[in-house]
C-alpha cells in the first residue's frame, strides 16, 4: 500500500481465498478496477495458505499437505498476474450498505469507498462446546492444520483427533505423516463412510477419486495402527489444561489421555459482515448454520453487496472458486465492463462445474451431519467462552421470561466478548430455541454494529479518509455546556 | 378487550418506573411495549448517574433522582436493588482543558451556589489527578459532582420492569398500539394483539411518543437521534469517576467487567421505522481523539463493538412532563434527550403524583408539553447545530 489509502474503487473483495482470488482475478481482466484486501501477508486464505512458499519448498510439508493444497497455486498465480490490486495483512472492520470499508493495515486504518463489494470470508470451524471444551490443549483440527500450513508447526504430544467429516481424517493423516504421536481419532458422525459413500454410489458417479481419496486416509490411519474409535457424548478431563477426553463407545464409557485435542465437527458460513449489514440470512437446514440469502450469481439483500464462496453456504475449495467467478461477472455487468448476455454466457462453464459439486456436498452434508456441536449443552457447559457464560445461565434468564437473543446478550455478556459473538452466536441460540422449544429461524442472531474486527482506539483517532465535515454530535442549547444532550 | 386502570405505552424505564409507582398507588396497570422491554435508550445508553452540569431545570428533579438511586432498597427490594449495580459516590468530573473552560466551571458553581445547590465543586489539577491518576498533563482541572456514579442501564430498566411486575403489573412485549381513542368514560388503545380499555394513559413511547401524541391530534416535537457508544476490550482498572468534557467531544466510564464505554454524543443514524441505528465510523473519531488525549492509556485499548440507542431531542434539550394539552387524562413523560436514565427512579412517582393529585411536589413547570408552541419547535427532525456537547448516550 502507498502511504495514502485509496479513497474508492469499483469492486472491494474481502479474503484471499479461492473465492476470492477467482473472483478478483476474473474481475480484473474484465477490466474492473479491483482491491482485494485479505487479512494474510499471502494469499490462498485458510484452505491455500502460504501456497506460494510451500509450492516452492517440495519438502516433506508439501508432500503432507498433499496434491489438493498444490492446486491452489493456479488461482493464486492467475490473480498475481490479473492486475487486481492486493491489500495483504488488511483487516477491513466494517463494510457499510453504502459501500464504505474500514480496513486496519499494518497499525494504521482509512475508510475507503467501494461500488460493489464481494465478501469472501470464507467459514470457520464450528465450535464444538462440548463440557471442557475451553481447556487449553483443545483446539480445532482446521486451526492446527492452518498452524502446520502457516508455520510448519506439527504437534509434539499425545494428540487426540476428534470430530465428523473429512477434515477431521485428513488432519489425522497429515498430523501423523509430520511425525506428531497422533494416538486416536473418534469418529464422531452416526453413519460411516463405508456404508453411505457405497450407497450413496448413484448419485456419486464421477466423485470416485474423492471417494476412494477418503477410503484411502482412513486405510492409511488402519495401517499405521492408529485406533479409530466411533463415540458420542464427548467430554474433556483435566483441571487446568486437558488430560484426557472420555467419550462413549458401543455403550460404555471409555477414556483416553491425550495433551492435545483436536475437535472438528465441519464448517459453518463466516457472517459476522453479513448480518452486520442486515443482510437476509437463512437457516440451512442440511448444514445447520446461517448464511446469507443469495440469488444464483451471490448478491445479498444488500443492494452494493454479494457473498461468493462458503461464506454464502458450504460448498467447499473447488465450488468456491467457481462461486468466486459468477459474482465477479456479476459485478462487471453492473459496473458495465460486460453486457448482461455476456454475463450469462460465460456463467454457464462456472454453472455446470458447481452443479456437479453440489452432488457431492449433499452427499457430504448428509453424512457428516455435526453431533457433539449440535447436542444439548449441560447447565454447567460454557457457551461463551470470552465472558465464561454457561448454558445453565442462559437457561436462568429464559426461565425469568427473557426470551431474545439479545436481552440474553445484555444480561449475561455472552457474545460481547473479545470474538464479537462469532464464537457463541450460533450456540446461545440454539441453547434459546431449545428452551422455548422453537427453531433458530426464530430465535435470530445478535445485533451486530462495527467494527466486525476489533479495532484499536488509537486507529480510530486517527483514521484515514473520515469525512470530517459530518457534525459529530448534537448540541448543547446557546453554548453552554449544563444545557447539553 | 382487556380493562384496566392505567396503561402505560412504552416499556422504557421511564415507562416501567411510572408503571411501578401507579402499581404502588393501587391502580391496576398494563404496561404495552411495541418491541421488548428496555429495547431502546434505556437499554443501552452508557449508565450514567449524574447531577453533574444539569440544565438549571432538571436541577431539583435530578437531586430526587439521585434520592431514590440511593434508596433503590426501599422500592425494588435488596435484590432488584443489587441487580441494577448501582454504583453511586465514585463521582462524575467535567474535564476542564483550557482557561475558558475553567472559567466556566467557576461561573457554573458560583450560580449553582448563588440558587442553592452546593453538589458541584470546582477541582483544580492536583485534586484531578488524585481522583484521576491516568488523566494526562493538559487536563487542568474541572467540576466535580461526588455524589454520582453509574449503573447498569438494562439490569436497572428490568428490576424496575421485574418490581412492577411483583406489584401486579403486567407487561405485554412484542404489542404496538396502532390506535387510540378517548370515549366519554375511557380511552380505548388498540393494539397488533387486542384492544384495551383503561381510565388512565400515560405515553413514554421515548422517541415515538410524538406518534402517540399524534394519535389523538397532539402535535409534539418529532426529533430524535442516536447517540453512539463504543466499548473496549477488558483492561486493567484504572478509573473509578465518570469523567466528561466540558467543550470537547468526550465521556467514559470503566464498567465492573473491566471494559471502558466511550461516549460523548457522537451521532449514530436513526431510523425510526425500521427502530434501529447504525453507528457511523467517520464521526466517531472525534470521539476517539479525545480519549486518546485526555487518557493516552486508551490508546492501547481495542473497540469491541459499538451501538446507537433511539432517542426522542427537544428542541432545548430538557424532557416533556406533564398533561396532554389535547385530552383528559393522558400524560407525557419522554424526550429526555439523552440523559434521562438518572431520572428513571424518580419520573415515575411524579407521574403518579400528577395522575392522583394532579400536583407534583417536585418544580416541573419547565417540562410542559405545551411549551412547542411555533412550528419551529415541532415536526422536524433536524438536529439543533450549534455548539458541540459531549455527552449523547452518556446517559
Amino acid at each position: 500500500m502507498t502511504d495514502a489509502p485509496r479513497t474508492h474503487c469499483e469492486l472491494a473483495i474481502v479474503g484471499g481465498g479461492p473465492a476470492g482470488l477467482a473472483a478478483a482475478a476474473l474481475a480484473a481482466e474484465l477490466g474492473v478496477e479491483t482491491i482485494l484486501f485479505d487479512e494474510q501477508p499471502t494469499p490462498g486464505g485458510q484452505i491455500y495458505r502460504n501456497i506460494e512458499a510451500n509450492s516452492r519448498k517440495h519438502d516433506a510439508l508439501s508432500n503432507i499437505l498433499g496434491a489438493d493444497y498444490a492446486k491452489g497455486l493456479a488461482l493464486v498465480e492467475r490473480f498475481r498476474r490479473s492486475g487486481a490490486a492486493y491489500e495483504p495483512l488488511s483487516a477491513v472492520w466494517q463494510i457499510s450498505a453504502a459501500g464504505k470499508l474500514g480496513v486496519s493495515q499494518k497499525g494504521r486504518a482509512y475508510l475507503t469507498r467501494a461500488g460493489r463489494v464481494i465478501l469472501a470470508t470464507g467459514a470457520m470451524e464450528r465450535p464444538v462446546p462440548i463440557p471442557g471444551w475451553t481447556l487449553p490443549g483443545v483446539m480445532g483440527a482446521g486451526a492446527a492444520q492452518t498452524l502446520m500450513k502457516a508455520s510448519g508447526l506439527v504437534p509434539e504430544e499425545p494428540t487426540v483427533i476428534a470430530g465428523s467429516g473429512p477434515l477431521a481424517y485428513l488432519v489425522a493423516l497429515q498430523v501423523m505423516k509430520a511425525g506428531a504421536p497422533l494416538s486416536a481419532v473418534i469418529d464422531t458422525s452416526q453413519k460411516g463412510l463405508f456404508e453411505t459413500g457405497f450407497a450413496a454410489l448413484p448419485v456419486l458417479s464421477g466423485f470416485g477419486r474423492d471417494l476412494l481419496k477418503g477410503l484411502s486416509w482412513m486405510a492409511a490411519l488402519r495401517k499405521a495402527r492408529i485406533p479409530v474409535f466411533s463415540g458420542r457424548n464427548l467430554a474433556v478431563e483435566g483441571i487446568s489444561r486437558v488430560e484426557a477426553v472420555s467419550f462413549e463407545t458401543r455403550g460404555k464409557r471409555q477414556r483416553l489421555p491425550a495433551s492435545l485435542l483436536l475437535l472438528h465437527e465441519g464448517v459453518v458460513p463466516n457472517n459476522q459482515i453479513t448480518a452486520s449489514l442486515r443482510c437476509r440470512h437463512v437457516w440451512d437446514t442440511a448444514q445447520m448454520a446461517w448464511r446469507p440469502w443469495t440469488d444464483e450469481w451471490g448478491a445479498t439483500s444488500t443492494e452494493l453487496v454479494a457473498v461468493a464462496g462458503d461464506g454464502a453456504g458450504i460448498s467447499g475449495a473447488r465450488a468456491a472458486a467457481h462461486r468466486g467467478r459468477l459474482a465477479a461477472l456479476d459485478a462487471a455487468c453492473r459496473i458495465g465492463r460486460i453486457s448482461r448476455a455476456e454475463r450469462d454466457e460465460r456463467a454457464l462453464p462456472e454453472r455446470r462445474h458447481l452443479q456437479r459439486e453440489a452432488r457431492f456436498r449433499a452427499f457430504l452434508d448428509s453424512t457428516y451431519r455435526p453431533t457433539e456441536a449440535v447436542r444439548r449443552l449441560a447447565d454447567e457447559a460454557i457457551a461463551c467462552r470470552c465472558e465464561e457464560v454457561t448454558a445453565g445461565e442462559l437457561r436462568a434468564f429464559v426461565a425469568e421470561g427473557f426470551t431474545d437473543i439479545n436481552q440474553l446478550k445484555s444480561f449475561s455478556r455472552c457474545g460481547m466478548g473479545q470474538c464479537q459473538g462469532r464464537m457463541c452466536g450460533g450456540t446461545v441460540a440454539r441453547v434459546l430455541a431449545q428452551s422455548l422449544e422453537t427453531d433458530i429461524e426464530t430465535v435470530g442472531y445478535y445485533r451486530l454494529r462495527l467494527p466486525v474486527k476489533p479495532l484499536p482506539v488509537a486507529q480510530l483517532a486517527e483514521l484515514g479518509n473520515a469525512e470530517r465535515d459530518l457534525r459529530p454530535s448534537p448540541m448543547g442549547v446557546d453554548g453552554d455546556p449544563s444545557q447539553r444532550v | 378487550m382487556t380493562a384496566t386502570d392505567a396503561i402505560v405505552i412504552g416499556g422504557g424505564i421511564h415507562g416501567c418506573c411510572t408503571a411501578l409507582h401507579l402499581a404502588l398507588r393501587g391502580l391496576r396497570t398494563i404496561v404495552l411495549e411495541k418491541n421488548t422491554v428496555g429495547r431502546h435508550a434505556s437499554g443501552v445508553n452508557a449508565g450514567g448517574v449524574r447531577q453533574l452540569m444539569r440544565h438549571q431545570a432538571e436541577v431539583p428533579l435530578s437531586i430526587a433522582a439521585m434520592d431514590a438511586w440511593e434508596r433503590l432498597d426501599d422500592l425494588l427490594g435488596p435484590d432488584l436493588a443489587r441487580n441494577c449495580e448501582f454504583i453511586g459516590s465514585v463521582g462524575q468530573i467535567g474535564i476542564a482543558e483550557s482557561e475558558a473552560e475553567m472559567e466556566w466551571c467557576h461561573a457554573r458553581v458560583t450560580q449553582m451556589r448563588s440558587l442553592g445547590h452546593e453538589f458541584e465543586e470546582v477541582i483544580d489539577a492536583r485534586e484531578l489527578r488524585r481522583l484521576v491518576p491516568a488523566a494526562a498533563d493538559i487536563c487542568r482541572g474541572g467540576i466535580i459532582s461526588r455524589r454520582d456514579g453509574h449503573a447498569n442501564p438494562f439490569r436497572t430498566t428490568q428490576s424496575f420492569r421485574l418490581r412492577a411486575e411483583q406489584l401486579g403489573v403486567r407487561f405485554m412485549e412484542r404489542t404496538r398500539v396502532t390506535g387510540l381513542e378517548q370515549g366519554d368514560r375511557c380511552w380505548t388503545v388498540v393494539t397488533e394483539s387486542g384492544v384495551f380499555r383503561a381510565d388512565i394513559l400515560i405515553n413514554c413511547g421515548g422517541a415515538w411518543a410524538w406518534q402517540v401524541a399524534e394519535m389523538i391530534g397532539e402535535h409534539l416535537p418529532r426529533t430524535h437521534f442516536a447517540s453512539t457508544l463504543m466499548v473496549t476490550s477488558r483492561m486493567p482498572h484504572f478509573i473509578d469517576p465518570v469523567v466528561i468534557g466540558i467543550d470537547r467531544v468526550l465521556s467514559f466510564k470503566q464498567t465492573e467487567a473491566g471494559t471502558v464505554v466511550i461516549g460523548g454524543g457522537v451521532l449514530g443514524d436513526p431510523d425510526l421505522n425500521s427502530e434501529t441505528a447504525d453507528t457511523v465510523a467517520d464521526r466517531m473519531v472525534v470521539s476517539a481523539q479525545t480519549v486518546c488525549e485526555f487518557f493516552p492509556i486508551l490508546r492501547r485499548a481495542t473497540i469491541v463493538r459499538s451501538w446507537a440507542g433511539l432517542e426522542a431531542l427537544m428542541p432545548d434539550v430538557i424532557p416533556v412532563i406533564g398533561p396532554s394539552q389535547v385530552a383528559r387524562n393522558l400524560w407525557h413523560a419522554f424526550g429526555f434527550s439523552g440523559h434521562g436514565f438518572q431520572l428513571g427512579p424518580i419520573v415515575g412517582s411524579v407521574i403518579a403524583d400528577l395522575v392522583a393529585t394532579g400536583e407534583s411536589a417536585i418544580p416541573i413547570a419547565a417540562f410542559n408539553p405545551g411549551r412547542f408552541s411555533s412550528n419551529d419547535m415541532l415536526g422536524t427532525t433536524r438536529i439543533p447545530d450549534r455548539k458541540v456537547s459531549q455527552e449523547a448516550g452518556h446517559e
